[in-house]
């Protein structure tokens, strides 16, 4: 904890912000570090910040988790997947659910340890739902490659990865809330290097400030673009992100996804913002091997997911937080996940009520 | 490897070989007057009060850096006596085992309880064995019960504690989720973290002499005089950890809990797996911890009394109840921001004891 800059970087806050500024942060870890260290009590009352699209199984649509949950019921298939993917309610159900009645559902902490498990169960066929943007995307491309290269053919993925920069263009586009800024994914940004930010500030006038995830990283972000004169993409987490990326993953992500249209719950279709298997991999899709049929999603009653993922509804302005909605009894992913914002601000809330 | 060298269905059958297994394994490790007569029921005398606890221990893998098992079966009802202020006086155990385990394994788990039983001071006097088919079980399920007899004469518990109380934890957390996790390999990691486990009535204890107003720590097994009353709540941060005994605290007592992030002593090893996997150390399970609430003016004799102890070296206040905002658990955390500390929800780590 590098708590000792804090007090600083606070009074430069002070000093520096003016009224009417919000800032966005897509990215579930940054979500869960401000709720955590409590940092909107430091603000300064004129910056408001706002959690965006970044929590990979918040954006997951309810039609995708039923394809899951469908993909897993076949008696043939191990699904696996992350943890976070299954307490989130689809339609009907959730994985977990599924798991008590007896459907097989294992949770995997690396796509490399699903290939391990195809391997030693030749038998079955291993399914990795791969949910995740930039971050998690190259670590499954290199379990497809594994698998091929091991010759574990009974190893497959159902991709509904995406990734950054598009939804922020769509949610700019749809102009429902006024974005001063956008504090830019630690993580994603490593992979991606900032040229694929650039739009924001050249096209639509919004700064940029790529941030680590300690709490003086995040203030430290605040302070770079409450100081931005012109709109402009920063690296404020210089020990980890370099300008160009790393062109290893991508390269890798290149070489066994293709671009394809995804669907993000509270955006919709977002066409290229996903990514799909490439050509001369679609093997080892499993929406290739398996037919996988749904019936029409139904989407939780009275869920404000949507909004609260555009930023339009603070989490705890939601009717249902905190009372019909509670990490304990979710409605909706944004209280299930680890990562969801309804789920760090009910968490994390002080002890008089939410902050 | 022979036949001999596992247990079979056969050692569960009541029959000869099951008999050669009490007597050659259990007997053999546990040696004492009340269990060498190998009655069905064990007779004891006790005056007082007495406290009686049951525990089941299935941790997978059974054995782990910091403890095994064993050690755990018998610390952990140790410790659950340990918070009713109860003095051990025997422990019954009853194995289910799959068919299969190695004998080797069984003496040395055998073994671990006797150590800690000899530590804790308490005999294991009565039990039981089951043996399933391979697959029924995993490995080896241990469940021990425990008779204590109380050293305080008022009651303790959540209605005990009052508003201005200290809350005391007697050190470091977290250790022994962590060195189970490690053990387990699921994550691919490598730590130099120990568990935790032990027995910890000798620290309870302590505390307990420390709380009373006149008696000296040796003198006070025996004379329990009425003021020991500024001790108020006694609790082992086991599963659910530190959170869920404040979050329980708070609820039953129907006062608030304010707790300093910057006083509970975490180490660094364990910070850091729970930084990298997303744990939060304040909701991991401990073996070897106590969290304790007493009258304010004897906070610091019981912390000095705790870290005098070896189980104790850094023991802290942590926090103290208040009336405000009953029934729920505020953290001030290192910035200075407050937050609520919830109960976890839902699995957190899988068969961890």
């Amino acid at each position: 904890m590098t708590s000792a800059r804090i007090p600083a970087l606070i009074s430069e806050l002070r000093r520096e912000s003016r009224d009417g500024l919000v800032y966005m942060e897509v990215c579930g870890t940054h979500t869960m570090a401000i709720s955590r260290a409590g940092l909107r009590q430091l603000l300064p009352a004129g910056i408001k910040l706002v959690s965006g699209p970044g929590c990979p199984v918040c954006v997951t649509s309810t039609a995708d988790l039923d394809r899951v949950v469908a993909l897993a019921r076949r008696p043939e298939v191990t699904l696996t997947t992350f943890g976070d993917l299954v307490r989130v309610p689809a339609s009907r159900t959730t994985l977990a659910a599924e798991r008590a009645a007896g459907v097989d559902v294992r949770v995997v902490y690396s796509p490399l340890d699903a290939v391990n498990l195809a391997q030693a169960e030749p038998e079955r066929e291993v399914v990795f739902a791969g949910i995740g943007f930039e971050t998690t995307a190259p670590v499954v491309a290199a379990a497809v490659l594994e698998a091929r290269a091991r010759g574990v053919a009974n190893f497959s993925v159902l991709s509904l990865h995406k990734t950054m920069p598009l939804p922020l263009r769509a949610l700019l586009d749809l102009g429902e809330t006024p974005i001063s800024g956008f504090i830019l994914p630690g993580h994603v940004s490593v992979v991606t290097g900032t040229a694929c930010y650039e739009f924001l500030a050249s096209e639509y006038a919004v700064g940029g400030v790529i941030a680590g995830f300690e709490p003086d990283d995040v203030l430290e972000a605040l302070v770079m673009l409450v100081r931005q004169t012109a709109p402009a993409i920063e690296i404020g987490y210089r020990r980890a992100v370099r300008a160009e990326g790393n062109v290893v993953a991508q390269r890798l992500m290149a070489t066994v996804f293709a671009p394809s249209d995804a669907d993000w719950r509270g955006l919709g279709v977002i066409p290229g913002s996903g990514l799909a298997l490439a050509n001369q991999y679609r093997e080892s899709a499993a929406e290739e091997r398996f037919t996988i049929e749904i019936e029409e999603p139904v989407e939780p009653k009275g869920c404000a997911c949507g909004e609260v993922l555009r930023g339009v509804l603070d989490p705890a302005d939601c009717a249902l937080f905190g009372s019909r909605c509670t990490p304990a009894d979710p409605v909706g992913p944004c209280m299930v996940s680890s990562e969801g914002s309804c789920a760090a601000r009910h968490r994390y809330r002080d002890v008089d009520g939410v902050v | 490897m022979t036949a001999a060298d596992r247990i079979l269905l056969g050692h569960g059958s009541g029959g000869k070989l099951y008999r050669d297994l009490v007597r050659d394994v259990f007997v053999a490790a546990f040696a004492n007057p009340v269990l060498d007569r190998l009655d069905d029921a064990a007779s004891l005398a006790t005056s007082g009060r007495i406290a009686l606890t049951t525990d089941s221990h299935v941790v997978q893998p059974w054995r782990f850096a910091g403890g095994d098992i064993g050690l755990l079966a018998v610390a952990g009802t140790v410790n659950d006596l340990a918070t009713a202020a109860a003095r051990p006086l025997a422990l019954a155990a009853a194995f289910i085992i799959e068919e299969g385990f190695f004998m080797d394994d069984l003496r040395a788990i055998c073994a671990s309880m006797a150590r800690t039983a000899a530590e804790a001071g308490v005999a294991i006097v009565t039990g039981d064995t089951k043996v399933v088919e391979r697959g029924a079980a995993d490995g080896i399920f241990i469940t021990t019960t425990g008779v204590g007899e109380i050293v305080v004469d008022h009651e303790l518990g959540a209605q005990s504690v009052r508003d201005d109380d200290a809350v005391i934890l007697s050190g470091s957390i977290g250790d022994h989720a962590m060195a189970v996790l490690a053990a387990r390999d699921e994550f691919h990691f490598t730590t130099t973290v120990e568990s935790d486990c032990a027995p910890l009535w000798g620290l309870a204890e302590a505390a307990i002499a420390a709380a009373r107003d006149t008696a000296p720590a040796a003198a006070a097994r025996d004379t329990a005089p009425a003021s020991a009353a500024a001790l108020r709540f006694l609790r082992d941060p086991t599963r659910g950890g530190l959170t869920t005994v404040l979050a329980e605290l708070a609820e039953s007592a129907a006062l608030g809990v304010e707790i300093e992030e910057r006083a509970i002593p975490v180490s660094a090893a364990v910070r850091s797996i729970c930084d990298l996997l997303g744990y939060e150390p304040l909701s991991l399970a401990n073996e070897g911890k106590m969290v304790f609430v007493v009258a304010p003016e004897k906070a610091d004799a019981v912390v000095a009394a705790l870290r005098a102890h070896p189980l104790g070296r850094h023991a802290a206040r942590i926090g103290a109840i208040t009336a405000a905002h009953p029934g729920r658990v505020a953290l001030r955390t290192v910035l200075g921001t407050r937050r609520v500390l919830d109960m976890p929800v839902g699995e957190l780590l899988p068969r961890i004891c």
